[in-house]
């Protein structure tokens, strides 16, 4: 006997009305592509569930694979059996005995066939004195037990189900619409970017490369945080802005204490027509309150000041440790803290204004006309794709 | 030349050897330099790791290149117990391991560590039981090699890692240098936490290996320089080497998928045709690995044997090459409970995924008149 069924149950989308099946589709998109590399695997929904059958693949690594997935509320492995009191105890009996750390077990019995010779209170007693006279150092316990097994008798067959591996929660990457992530390298913005996917979004991201003051190692940073990313859901489009002129035209002109407000406004616009070009809806950054001097109310609002796009900031009242944690969870971190310079940290002002104004920040704007140097940068894009897939570089294909 | 002797070493393939030749040349920069040429071969090494971890089905962070079996398993062993002394200092390991794990076990011992060597049964096997048994409260390591280099048993990793897992306390080593490729074996076992691969032994190059170290396993780490390799083994990287090894790493996993079949069936025919010589007996048990085949020709010196084949280009081995500088008795058959008049007569044949039915006739044919010219001059 193994087990044959992975069982998915859904979060929050249970609670969505006739919307569910556009929910449970692109869940089931989401798995099936996930779990690529194991051909053999199927995926089917069925009422109000799902499963993962596993037809002989090993079932740990698929729930690996799973736990990351959005949408997802749990997992748990389940064994198939046909509608027979033996072939029920025999299944029940391997669930309890292949889970780890149990002490305690309580059976719960769910008969949809009301042909099953057995009623479900009866059932319970049954398999519960099966299981306490075929094992030793059990007990059972209702109310608080480590391991429930879950007997449901369904019309076609009977599932039982064990151990619960909790997943990520959340909504299916691509139910909520398209975000332009500005993804800088740091910590902050791969934690907010996975955070705007944990509620459905489909991310695009942007990344400002000041060449040659900032490397290809830096911008390959940023490529492999997104391919980090695309663990949660998908490919993910990066698009490479230029931005060294640009920049440093901003530099050389605007006040040394706005300067660093400036660039940022720069980037929203940049940003925004990106957005306008590709469809996209909003934009997410890790703009956290209070962090560093352009994170500040009045750094933000003065910043925000050139689109009226949404700009989702999932991070914007953590505390730092917290995100630190998040990041060291979703595998990002040790990526993050690689010591390249990137566009932010390249000139760094002496003292840059901690409470910058919008009528000042449009005062110094106004002396430069810097509409064509904002028109060469967005010309000037080079989108990428990552794929969860690309490991291997094509240029390095023969070598591997 | 008929080469039968895989099990010592393995024909580097041509892909491989291409891979290393073209990185040592065009990507020679040191991964850790901060320049763009840097840069290509770190970016090349860590994309090494990332397939490397996909082909093994781990994680990233959990491989660790090494320059093969010897390095890797006395990484393991040495590093357990350097690092976990204070817990314990009991390692559990068995009569049939390879000299780089027994004698990194008995190197322990010199230090105060008390080393179990467990025995195995006839067939060359150690049991599941034996290892509860000896587990003790000081117990931090056991050590058990998945597929034995000479006699090609099978141990049985998977129960041994589901007691392991039982004990959270304890780390489990699995020295898979002889079994990768041929017996799978699954690494996202939770009760594994150690597994040494080797690059030659797969038509790799020589001084590759990996060490698969589990992300909730910490070690003492046996060069300490500049933190490369997540600070368990410093020294630049060779990035060459690593491309090769996961290189060859993917195309024995290849013919594992679509060949092994024809490799059982290969050794099936060598071990009936071997049982039609009436002077043979045949060492190697049912159930063994499919590339290795060990018998015995008693009242015959084995080197003899060996010569005698090389004049006609075919290559055998006496035990494994790494124990044959020392004492004429194979330590392994004498574990497993062989008589003194096999245990020094043993040869050692192992196959190869390109080893043809041909080539074994060939081998058999000229056995057979080895056996018999010998038997002529002793009458």
């Amino acid at each position: 006997m193994e087990y044959d069924h992975i069982l998915i149950r859904y979060g929050e989308m249970a609670l969505k009305g006739k919307n569910i099946k556009k929910f449970t589709v692109k869940l089931q998109e989401n798995v099936q592509q996930k779990l690529k590399a194991f051909p053999k695997v199927k995926v089917k929904r069925t009422q109000g569930r799902m499963f993962i059958i596993l037809n002989g693949e090993e079932p740990t690594p698929i729930i690996e694979k799973c736990k990351d997935i959005f949408g997802i509320q749990s997992l748990s492995l389940a064994i198939k059996v046909k509608n027979e009191p033996e072939a029920v105890k025999e299944a029940a009996l391997f669930a309890l005995q292949n889970s780890e750390d149990v002490k305690k077990f309580k059976v719960t019995v769910k008969r949809i066939d009301k042909n099953f010779p057995i009623r479900s209170q009866d059932l319970n007693q049954v398999l519960g004195g099966h299981l306490l006279s075929n094992t030793e150092g059990y007990t059972v316990d209702v109310h608080n037990p480590d391991l429930e097994i879950k007997v449901e008798i369904r019309l076609e067959a009977t599932y039982i189900t064990s151990s619960v591996v909790k997943g990520p929660g959340g909504l299916p990457v691509g139910t909520s619409g398209k975000s332009l992530l500005l993804l800088s390298g740091g910590i902050d913005s791969p934690v907010a970017g996975y955070l705007a996917m944990k509620r459905g979004v489909q991310l695009e991201a942007i990344h400002f490369h000041s060449p040659p003051f900032t490397s290809d190692r830096a911008k390959q940073k940023v490529m492999d945080l997104a391919k980090q990313l695309t663990a949660f859901g998908g490919s993910i489009n990066i698009h490479v802005v230029p931005f060294t002129k640009l920049q440093q035209e901003v530099f050389k002109e605007i006040p040394d204490g706005y300067a660093m407000t400036i660039m940022r406004r720069m980037m929203m616009r940049i940003s925004e027509k990106v957005c306008e070009q590709e469809s996209i809806l909003s934009m997410t950054t890790g703009e956290n309150l209070g962090q560093v001097a352009s994170q500040t109310m009045e750094s933000m609002n003065t910043i925000n000041e050139v689109t009226n796009y949404p700009v989702i900031r999932p991070l914007v009242t953590m505390d730092k440790s917290d995100i630190i944690t998040i990041s060291q969870q979703i595998g990002t971190y040790d990526t993050s803290i690689l010591p390249y310079e990137d566009c932010c940290t390249i000139f760094v002002p002496k003292a840059p204004k901690t409470k910058p104004k919008r009528d000042k920040a449009n005062y110094y704007e106004s002396t430069k006309d810097f509409s064509s140097l904002i028109e060469e940068a967005v010309s000037g894009i080079e989108k990428v794709k990552i794929t969860a897939e690309t490991t291997i570089e094509p240029t390095f294909e023969d070598l591997f | 030349m008929i080469y039968l002797d895989n099990s010592a070493t393995t024909k580097p393939d041509p892909g491989v050897l291409k891979s290393f030749e073209q990185i040592s040349s065009h990507y020679f920069a040191n991964p850790s330099s901060i320049h763009p040429f840097g840069g290509e071969a770190e970016k090349l090494l860590n994309m090494a790791k990332k397939q490397a971890a996909e082909l093994l089905k781990v994680r990233q962070e959990e491989v660790v290149f090494t320059s093969g079996g010897t390095e890797g398993n006395n990484m393991a062993i040495k590093g357990i117990a350097l690092q976990h002394q204070q817990r314990g200092k009991h390692v559990i390991t068995t009569e049939i391991e390879h000299p780089s794990v027994f004698e990194a076990c008995k190197s322990l011992e010199t230090l105060g560590f008390d080393v179990t060597y467990l025995p195995v049964d006839q067939s060359g096997v150690v049991s599941v039981k034996d290892i509860q048994k000896a587990i003790r409260e000081d117990t931090i390591l056991i050590s058990v090699m998945h597929v034995n280099n000479e006699l090609g048993s099978i141990q049985p990793i998977k129960e041994i890692a589901d007691l392991a897992a039982t004990y959270p306390k304890i780390f489990f080593h699995v020295d898979d240098v002889q079994g990768l490729g041929k017996v799978p074996l699954s690494l996202s076992h939770p009760g594994i936490n150690l597994c040494t691969i080797s690059g030659h032994k797969i038509n790799g190059l020589k001084g590759t290996g990996i060490l698969y170290v589990d992300n909730r396993t910490t070690l003492f780490p046996l060069f300490h320089g500049g933190e490369q390799e997540r600070n368990l083994r410093s020294g630049t990287e060779n990035v060459a080497g690593s491309v090769s090894i996961v290189k060859a790493l993917r195309l024995i996993k290849d013919k594992e998928t679509s060949m092994l079949d024809h490799l059982y069936e290969v050794q099936a025919f060598l071990l009936h045709r071997l049982k039609d010589i009436s002077e043979v007996d045949i060492n190697t048990a049912e159930k063994a690995a499919p590339h290795i085949v060990n018998f015995s020709v008693p009242g015959i010196k084995p080197e003899v044997i060996i010569h005698m084949l090389a004049e006609k280009e075919i290559f055998i081995s006496t035990k494994s090459a790494c124990s044959s500088k020392q004492s004429d008795e194979s330590k392994i058959l004498a574990a497993c409970g062989f008589s003194r008049a096999r245990t020094i007569s043993a040869l050692r044949v192992s196959l190869s995924f390109e080893t043809t039915k041909e080539e074994i006739q060939h081998f058999i044919d000229n056995l057979k008149k080895a056996i018999n010219q010998f038997k002529k001059v002793m009458e």
